[in-house]
């Protein structure tokens, strides 16, 4: 069987097709506000524009589950999501309570979902330890 | 629950890969299988039964 089975390159296809169409979207809006300083629904619509790629890559890996035939491979991926849902809402909910009492700097909601893809690492490292 | 996945497979003298291409899954699926990290579905340890020609209970043993 080759390195990657059919799901999962065609998961990595979109994961990386998205990711570069974030960037792409992502240095768009910065150079648009600072250049052009847009003001009402064309602000909104620049404003939310790089985050539509990284709500695909989501819905990518939900797809990608949905499309993995392996059951053994799914159950894995599952159980990492697990681990960095966890991740994201362990750290999201001490770090809320630690700028409540003004012992942290705020910081924008987006970061939920940078934790949780860095919570999969953490689901990544628990699982080879577990082999 | 134990098997006898590793006994059968040496029997025939199929390395992992081999079961694996035979079942159509991965060789990871078929080492957790083996090593006991998984137990598989009902639906693939009929295939499983299947290849072997053999029962289920016959290659999935109970712990107890």
């Amino acid at each position: 069987m080759p390195k990657y089975n059919a799901a999962q390159r065609r998961y990595n296809k979109r994961a990386i097709g998205l990711s570069l169409l974030y960037v792409l979207l992502l240095v768009a809006a910065i150079v648009v506000f600072k250049r052009m300083h847009p003001s009402g629904p064309l602000a909104w619509l620049l404003a939310i524009l790089p985050a539509l790629p990284i709500m695909a890559i989501v819905a990518a890996m939900g797809r990608y589950l949905v499309e993995e035939s392996d059951e053994y491979l799914r159950a894995m991926e599952v159980r990492k999501s697990l681990i960095a849902t966890g991740f994201m809402l362990t750290v999201t909910t001490g770090w809320g309570f630690l700028q409540s009492f003004e012992l942290l700097p705020q910081v924008d909601f987006y970061w939920a979902t940078i934790v949780w893809f860095g919570g999969l690492g953490v689901g990544g490292c628990v699982q080879a330890l577990r082999r | 629950m134990r098997n006898r996945l590793k006994i059968l497979r040496a029997e025939r003298d199929w390395s992992q890969g081999d079961l694996a291409d035979r079942l159509e899954v991965s060789r990871q699926s078929v080492n957790a299988i083996e090593t006991g990290r998984y137990d598989p579905s009902l639906p693939l340890a009929f295939r499983i039964a299947k290849l072997f020609d053999l029962p289920v209970e016959m290659i999935f043993l109970s712990d107890d």
